[in-house]
């Protein structure tokens, strides 16, 4: 499998990666989310024969890890962009106008929710609650919290990010 | 010596591998292990150049990076600042300080000059020329940068000043905002770990668990649990190993308590963590934090760290004979794992999927052994209530509700940011008090409390005491604290959609009547916020939520009905307006709408043509325009466009 994510770094890197966060976690118990967690730190999301490794590391039914991997919102099953748009959905953002936020975003993008732009610069995605109430509408683009958005502003922030 | 948490000469014998027990009050007031005169006298110094929340004679400058300010952009201020102050030869003279969140994220960037508790909102990169030079170098304060009271218009030279600290009792956030939650030794120089220090040394376990008792501390999570109990049922289990659980998924949309709980004061939470441990008969403790909130994360883990290089977390703490480790577990994105038997078993490893209780974790928690959970402001308090007693903490609150409460206000108000109250206080208070009423001179609606799990409560309620008792039996709940206000532009049907729309998309699917009675709610909502209502959509509302309430598996099931039937509680004008008249009293619900021009204020520019995608506009150039409706696709595009105000809906 080759890297998708675009950043250049060889499979044998990757993997060799792995394979030392596999010994990091050895006889740790519930290792399974933070191995899945670190994995998809390494390759930016889970394809499917890193998942079998790790069923194969833990001794555990392929079934579980797939089952865990889409029972949380953090795990990705596709490659995402190299930034992370996060448009927070939360009451205090609802009732302060982050529909409308969202819509220009996506339209700036031409993607909708969990879409990833063909270039692979932006992933669109929406969050429950970021935690930023008192600066809403807010937006978080990777780790950068974005507050106090209008729809335009929300657009303008977007350039930064390559 | 550099740091209050470094030895103060040679005689000093302690050391992680030696603790030795008077560490903590040897910091706190002078060296207690030994009797060298010269260097009591160097401590003393040194101890009275700590900050000190309360006072302190040395000029220090505190800017806030927690998450709302940092994303306002208080971290450039940190290097600029130094650096300015370094031009002006003051940087021996002044210290520069990050601190956690002040909870007024709303002003931010904010920042403190102490020690004259001079507080200045919204800095900017371009301010702190001004600030050096006039306030630092000339002791003339920067008015401009003050805060202004909306409603009277006053500036505020002080903190405390400020009516949105004045109204507050601010306990467990003292530390919030006055010491650097990266740096151990703000923690002690501000009586930290002197809890655990009393516990271990002057008091049994039982002793401790009838002190929380006592204090009547209920849990901060939501449900409200006795905490003293619950620590007298894990102590009870039977078990060799036994473990401490800290909530630390705050999902509730609205809540931001937590995360400033952790992010500013993070020693608060483990130094809580530590006692509770000691009580029940734990060595090991897990905080199981949302990884969401990755500044909450990395403040633990530095946390973590230097009270372990200090001897205060990990095998025979200072000397006592007691072990405590605290593993940090991030989550991974499920509202339900702030559930506790959810958190357990997604701390194992697996989906994390509620279980049927009994057994309680307090029997059978995290693999199969005794298990306590508290949230983080829970545990926040227990420091204070150790180092003050139980009684203290009693004295504050209603009979049933002890203490104080965070809560984090957002939405249509004048002040958002976190409130710590007395329990028994009204919601006006808050609201108009603290809160400083609603913004733009709107009108109240409502106020939606405890989350996607709580209720919707209007004007006529707003009298009534907060407690636990009284907000369930209006409807809503305590939850976790979160109160979003809203104002008369807000549709309470489309509210209890946005609610159904998160819980709906959080149900784990484990029992039936979540999965299904949650998607078939929320159809319902969705065609009367559609214009679609039928009439008998209300009772098949009623009755849906109230057979999931009582049949569902765990707490997210039985309270997702909460915001549906408060809502139709209190306003079910407004869902018979949808579904009867086919019209949205707040103008909210898209499909409900109709945009008209008024042709008195239109001027005929014709950007709200251009603005059209339906192409629905149409008017002679300078002439007033008129929108055709049975072409308009209800955008709100030309309203937004409209420099004039003449596009109007209804």
């Amino acid at each position: 499998m080759s890297c998708q994510c675009g950043c250049g770094q060889d499979d044998a890197a990757k993997k060799e990666a792995l394979e030392k966060v596999f010994e990091q976690y050895r006889g740790t118990k519930g290792a399974l989310i933070p191995l899945l967690q670190e994995a998809q730190e390494i390759y930016g999301y889970l394809p499917g024969e890193v998942m079998q490794r790790i069923a194969a590391e833990l001794k555990v039914p392929f079934s579980k890890v797939f089952g865990v991997a889409t029972f949380y919102a953090q795990f990705h099953l596709k490659p995402r962009g190299r930034n992370i748009i996060r448009i927070c959905q939360g009451t205090a953002c609802h009732v302060r106008g982050a529909a409308r936020v969202f819509e220009s975003v996506s339209e700036k993008l031409g993607v909708g929710r969990n879409e990833t732009t063909a270039d692979l610069r932006y992933t669109l995605e929406t969050v429950a609650c970021l935690g930023a109430c008192g600066l809403a509408p807010v937006m978080m683009v990777n780790d950068d919290t974005h507050g106090r958005l209008t729809p335009e502003r929300a657009a303008e922030v977007l350039e930064q990010y390559k | 010596m550099k740091s209050l948490m470094d030895k103060c000469c040679e005689k000093c014998f302690h050391s992680p591998s030696s603790p030795c027990q008077d560490y903590i009050k040897c910091r706190q007031q002078g060296p207690l292990c030994h009797d060298d005169e010269n260097c009591r006298a160097r401590f003393k110094e040194f101890l009275e150049n700590i900050h000190l929340p309360a006072d302190s004679s040395r000029r220090q400058v505190l800017i806030c990076a927690g998450t709302g300010c940092t994303s306002s952009g208080s971290r450039k201020l940190v290097d600029a600042l130094r650096e300015e102050l370094a031009r002006h030869g003051l940087q021996d003279k002044v210290t520069v300080k990050i601190t956690g969140c002040h909870g007024f994220c709303e002003q931010g960037p904010l920042m403190i000059v102490e020690p004259q508790k001079v507080f200045y909102t919204r800095v900017q990169l371009e301010d702190i020329p001004e600030i050096v030079a006039s306030h630092l170098v000339g002791g003339q304060v920067v008015e401009r940068l003050l805060y202004v009271d909306p409603a009277t218009g006053e500036k505020s030279l002080t903190y405390e000043t400020v009516p949105f600290y004045a109204k507050q009792k601010r306990l467990v956030l003292a530390n919030c905002g006055h010491i650097n939650p990266e740096e151990i030794a703000d923690y002690v120089a501000s009586d930290g770990y002197l809890a655990l220090t009393k516990a271990l040394f002057e008091m049994t376990p039982e002793q401790v668990i009838e002190e929380v008792k006592i204090s009547g501390l209920r849990g901060r999570g939501g449900a409200g649990f006795p905490t003293g109990m619950k620590w007298s049922f894990v102590r009870a289990a039977e078990g060799d190993k036994k473990y401490v659980v800290c909530n630390a998924d705050e999902g509730d949309p609205g809540a931001f308590m937590d995360r400033s709980v952790l992010e500013g004061d993070p020693h608060a939470v483990l130094e809580g963590m530590l006692i509770c441990g000691y009580a029940v008969g734990a060595d090991e403790g897990y905080i199981y934090v949302r990884a969401e909130y990755p500044l909450a994360i990395h403040r633990l883990k530095i946390a973590i760290a230097q009270a372990e290089e200090c001897g205060l977390l990990g095998d025979n703490i200072l000397n006592s004979g007691f072990n405590f480790r605290i593993k940090i577990k991030a989550g991974a994105g499920a509202f339900v794992c702030g559930e506790e038997t959810a958190l357990l078993t997604s701390i194992e490893g697996n989906r994390g999927m509620p279980r049927p209780r009994p057994p309680f974790p307090a029997q059978k928690g995290l693999w199969g052994k005794p298990t306590n959970i508290n949230n983080v402001e829970t545990f926040a308090n227990v420091p204070l209530i150790i180092r003050n007693g139980g009684a203290w903490y009693a004295a504050m609150g209603t009979e049933k509700s002890k203490g104080t409460k965070i809560f984090a206000l957002t939405g249509k108000v004048n002040n958002t940011g976190l409130v710590e109250v007395p329990m028994g206080i009204t919601m006006r208070e808050i609201i108009f008090g603290v809160g400083g009423g609603i913004r733009d001179g709107k009108r109240f609606k409502a106020v939606q409390i405890g989350g996607p799990s709580g209720g919707c409560l209007p004007e006529e309620q707003l009298d009534l005491p907060i407690d636990y008792e009284s907000l369930t039996s209006a409807g809503a709940i305590m939850g976790s604290g979160g109160l979003v206000v809203m104002d008369e532009t807000t549709c309470m049907v489309d509210v209890a959609r946005f609610f159904l729309n998160f819980t709906q998309a959080e149900s784990c699917g484990k029992c039936t009547p979540c999965r299904e009675g949650t998607k078939r709610m929320l159809e319902i909502l969705t065609r009367i916020c559609e214009g679609q209502g039928k009439e008998e959509d209300i009772e098949t509302l009623e009755r849906l939520a109230r057979v999931v309430k009582n049949t569902a598996l765990c707490g997210l099931g039985q309270t997702c009905p909460n915001p549906i039937l408060s809502t139709l509680r209190y306003f079910r004008d407004e869902y018979e307006a949808h579904i009867r008249d086919k019209r949205c009293p707040a103008r909210v619900c898209q499909a409900l709408l109709v945009y008209t021009i008024n042709p008195e204020k239109c001027t005929g520019c014709g950007s709200c043509a251009r603005a059209c995608p339906a192409g629905a506009i149409s008017g002679e150039k300078k002439q007033p325009h008129v929108i055709d409706i049975s072409r308009c696709i209800k955008c709100g595009n030309c309203m937004q466009k409209c420099k004039f105000g003449a596009v109007e809906k209804a």
